[in-house]
């Protein structure tokens, strides 16, 4: 396959960079350890693969619900100057730069942070996540903090997917659900939801692909630490992204090369991402066409039995 | 709560949760007052009159284009689920308003069940859950469920022939079964009129003549609206017809003559009733 | 004036007495007066309980007791419509409350957003900004600006702009209007990269041109990386934007004897001229964005640098970037200015974009 080959290209060019840094640390070691000790020629990137995931991990979790509703409004309640409106302020919201984002959640969301993440911490330590090492810790710059930013980044994409899908669905299902005596939500729940399932999922995952690549607000949001850390309320989280981006100003040749490996395992990560999510998505695009498909052969069929 | 909100609440048509017991069984009479339809400025139809008699089949036929199915839609609410459009006139469940403010839409529709001329079963769903589907819709509850199922796929004409593959997907069944599985949805909420907008044009005559039996069996229980553009279909199930026409382009439709189904097509009172019937234009 | 139906209670008759004018055209409404005071009701309801615990637990975030007062809205608004309208009702209104919230939340950040910048920016704008740099200028000290910055950006995104359009709009036609052999291999590739993380873009560039070309940082690497990032946005727009044109128009086009090329040149592409428009101002607003790749390409510098091809280049991002992660309200302060000017540059081209868009295509397709 020709594509692979293109992409496979691109790796290697990567690869080749990061050859140096990667014989230092180990093949393996790389992607396992966490630590960072250029001039000693330590390199592990283990801690900071999981970082940038859990990030990811909330930032789907603050995205879907806010976007689903959105995606549902905007198609099913939405009068159709308030819809155009309102998709304005999505397509505005993807357009502001991530550098913005940062900047403001540092010095506007910050505070709020604080006091939420102590909420959580105090009422649902039951979860481990939400757990403190100790109760003086630093609520802010935590895997929480950039959880919450990067969400907000990439409600944009999943509603924009998600109403793609369930736009498709056929106007007839919708009305056999109302003319049940079905209200708009029954009729959501029960006829658009199941139709844009798997469009939906697909298209959290593209969000999901879309998180682990942000460096800029991750990078301004968190303060950086190796080891993986699983308290996710506290100070101190792990980004790949963010390395390359602080670290890459003074690093060294050597240094550099170890940025570039991180980059190439980054690179892998967001490539499965993405086009499993594709696949998903198109999938889905193309179900209403396959049933209809099926209806034809199965009466057919049936045309020389009853 | 004022009297009119107890009235309809006796009815049952106010009150949550109403166990289907109280709520008056069996088919209605649908009494349309001078009714008009607008979409947006345009009016599709204007001043239609007429009575639907319970237990008895009206068919309402007429070129296409003359506004039966609107006429139909507006019979269920469901006119207005478009943007723009707009209803004049009145319409009588019984003895009940359906487009009172104080009624909901979603109630008049469990009373008044539609069937369309596409079947859509509901995909994601199994033919049992298809068939209860209106159920959890409509917010009615059932003691036996099985049972209903049973009881509304045999009113339908379909349970032998699904009797033991319940769990299988609506979409595998052929184009008849699965407009036998629509109507068996719609009767499962126990309407009282079912209304059926051309439901055999998208079929084979062999599963046409299925529906058209099972129509006649139904018609005791519920009252029956059929849109139809076969008149020899209208004369084949109805008991009372109705004729639509458009008279000029872009004015709005009309019903020309109703009656008796036997006495319109072989006694048409008006010119452009006989023309249709005896196929000089349609 | 609607119709009226008075209906006599139950044993006996019913007395209908219906005025109905058929002239006049009643539309249902979905929300009654009642449903409006049910809603309101609730709001306030909501409202009082939480300005109780605010004061009771001492509470000092707005964003807190906002959460708390939708939750408690949404709980008091089932159990209120429930107990009038039954299960299904209420499960719909609430739903309807809680997916419209969806939509006013994204509205709300926005707006949060874009104020804050406005906010903080705005103070220290001066007319100076735009006219030095920060070559002269210390930490501390205040005075400069952002000239060296303004300079990169457009050298920057006006090459890639330059290289970025003409290819996006090639391959959209391409893909669509000529429908190659090589078309899905394209897709997939243009596909595939609008998926690049940008701080692998600059990795590649970095690698790539950088390395092994031995071309050193500079405005040029800088724009290359946009042209990775802005490609796929743009093509895939452009695409679209040929997808809405007519297949008529080309087809009588072609019955007028016209080979497909000048069908595409004189025919689909003047048609499709401000969409395609928008599709490039739409590219350029997010490479005027762009910081990560430019970290590792362009890297940044504090002095005006007119060429784009020999040293490193500052532009707008990488002004910001470098200034706000420094413990020094002067350079927090510039950064700010310089945050204000880039979500400004952004606002501006995409009103134009969104007004070119529903301009020449009447309603917005969405």
């Amino acid at each position: 396959m020709v594509s692979l080959v293109i992409v496979g290209a691109t790796g290697a060019f990567l690869f080749w960079y990061a050859r140096p840094a990667l014989k230092a640390a180990g093949w393996w070691g790389f992607f396992v350890h966490s630590i960072w000790n250029p001039s000693a020629g330590r390199f592990g990137v283990g801690g900071l693969l999981i970082g940038t995931i859990m990030i990811a991990a909330v930032a789907l979790l603050v995205a879907v619900p806010i976007a689903l509703s959105t995606a549902l409004f905007i198609n099913e309640y939405a009068p159709p100057r308030l819809r155009r409106a309102l998709v304005g302020v999505v397509d505005l919201l993807a357009a502001l730069p991530s550098l913005i984002f940062g900047m403001w959640a540092i010095f506007a969301l910050e505070p709020h942070i604080a006091g939420i993440a102590k909420w959580f911490s105090e009422h649902l330590s039951a979860l481990p996540f939400f757990q403190l090492t100790d109760q003086s810790a630093l609520l802010v710059k935590s895997t929480f903090e950039a959880g919450v930013v990067v969400g907000i980044m990439i409600i944009p994409i999943i509603t924009s997917v998600s109403r793609d899908v369930m736009s498709q669905v056929p106007r007839e299902q919708c009305e056999g659900a109302l003319a049940l005596g079905g209200s708009r939500w029954g009729m959501i729940r029960d006829v658009v939801l199941p139709f844009g399932r798997s469009g939906i999922v697909g298209a959290t995952l593209l969000g999901f692909g879309r998180a682990l690549g942000e460096t800029i607000a991750v990078a301004l949001v968190i303060s950086l630490v190796f080891a993986p850390q699983p308290h996710v309320l506290q100070s101190g989280s792990g980004s790949i992204a963010a390395l390359i981006a602080t670290q890459f100003g003074e690093a060294n040749a050597q240094a550099r090369s170890g940025l570039v490996a991180a980059g190439l395992a980054l690179f892998i990560v967001t490539l499965i991402v993405n086009m499993v999510a594709r696949i998903i998505v198109n999938r889905a695009a193309k179900r209403g066409g396959s049933r209809i498909a099926r209806i034809t052969v199965a009466e057919a069929v049936d045309d020389m039995g009853i | 709560m004022s009297v009119d909100e107890a009235n309809l609440q006796e009815i049952g048509v106010l009150e949550p949760d109403a166990c289907d017991a109280l709520i008056p069984s069996g088919a209605a009479k649908l009494d349309a007052q001078n009714v008009s339809a607008w979409f947006g400025r345009k009016k599709v139809l204007e001043g239609v009159s007429l009575v639907m008699e319970p237990g008895k089949v009206t068919a309402l036929i007429g070129p296409s284009g003359c506004g039966k199915s609107t006429f139909l839609r507006i019979l269920n609410r469901m006119h207005e689920v478009i943007p723009g459009a707009a209803v004049g006139g009145t319409i009588m469940l019984d003895e009940l308003d359906i487009y009172d403010d104080q009624v909901s839409p979603t109630r008049v529709r469990k009373r008044i069940g539609m069937v369309f001329q596409k079947p859509n079963p509901f995909p994601s769903m199994s033919i049992e859950q298809n068939v209860l589907s209106g159920l959890r819709l409509s917010g009615a509850t059932s003691d036996n469920r099985r049972e209903l199922v049973e009881d509304s796929l045999q009113r339908a004409g379909l349970w032998n022939e699904v009797r033991n593959r319940l769990g299988e997907f609506g979409g595998s069944l052929s184009g008849g079964q699965q407009q036998r599985l629509c109507i068996a949805r719609a009767l499962a909420v126990k309407p009282r009129v079912l209304l059926m907008d051309e439901p055999c044009s998208a079929l084979d005559p062999i599963s046409t003549g299925v529906i058209e039996d099972t129509i006649r069996e139904l018609a005791e229980d519920v009252t029956i609206v059929i849109v139809t553009h076969n008149m020899q279909q209208a004369q084949r199930v109805s008991n009372n017809c109705a004729f639509f026409l458009i008279e000029d382009e872009g004015a709005a439709g009309r019903m020309i003559e109703s009656g008796p189904t036997k006495a319109l097509f072989e006694d048409p009172q008006d010119m452009r009733t006989a023309g249709y019937v005896h196929g000089r234009f349609g | 004036m609607s119709h009226q139906v008075i209906t006599l209670p139950g044993a006996g008759h019913a007395d209908v007495l219906s005025v109905t004018h058929a002239d006049e055209p009643k539309r249902p409404r979905s929300w009654s007066r009642r449903d409006v005071v049910e809603l309101l009701l609730s709001a306030v309801a909501a409202a009082g309980a939480t300005g109780t615990l605010f004061v009771i637990m001492d509470w000092r975030s707005l964003v807190a007791a906002t959460i708390w007062w939708f939750l408690l809205f949404v709980v008091i608004y089932r159990i209120e419509v429930g107990a009038n309208h039954g299960p299904i009702v209420a499960a719909d209104r609430m739903m309807t409350a809680t997916i419209a919230a969806g939509g006013l939340i994204c509205f709300a950040l926005l707006v949060w957003i874009v104020s804050f910048v406005i906010g903080k920016g705005l103070p220290a704008l001066r007319p100076g900004f735009f006219t030095q740099d920060l070559s002269k200028v210390g930490p501390l000290n205040p005075g400069g600006g952002a000239l060296h910055a303004i300079i990169g950006t457009l050298e920057q995104v006006g090459i890639a702009t330059a290289v970025v359009v003409p290819l996006a709009i090639l391959t959209a036609v391409y893909l669509h209007e000529m429908k190659g052999r090589m078309a899905p291999l394209i897709r997939f590739i243009v596909d595939a990269m609008s998926g690049l993380p940008s701080i692998v873009a600059g990795l590649l560039v970095y690698t790539i041109w950088i390395l092994q070309f031995h071309r050193g940082f500079s405005g040029m690497a800088g724009a290359v990386a946009l042209v990775v990032l802005m490609l796929p946005t743009v093509t895939r727009t452009s695409e679209e934007i040929l997808r809405t044109i007519d297949d008529g128009l080309r087809e009588s086009a072609l019955a007028l004897g016209a080979p497909q090329w000048r069908v595409i040149a004189r025919v689909v592409l003047p048609t499709a001229r401000s969409g395609l428009v928008t599709a490039a101002i739409l590219g350029v607003a997010r490479g005027v964005g762009e910081t990560a790749p430019m970290i590792l390409t362009a890297f940044g510098s504090p002095k005006t640098n007119l060429s784009p091809v020999t040293s490193p280049q500052s532009d707008l991002p990488l002004f910001v970037w470098s200034l706000i992660r420094q413990p020094n309200a002067t350079q927090i302060e510039r950064a700010w200015t310089g945050a204000l000017i880039l979500v400004f540059l952004v606002l501006a081209l995409f009103t134009i974009a969104r007004v070119l868009g529903e301009a020449s295509f009447g309603r917005s397709r969405r």
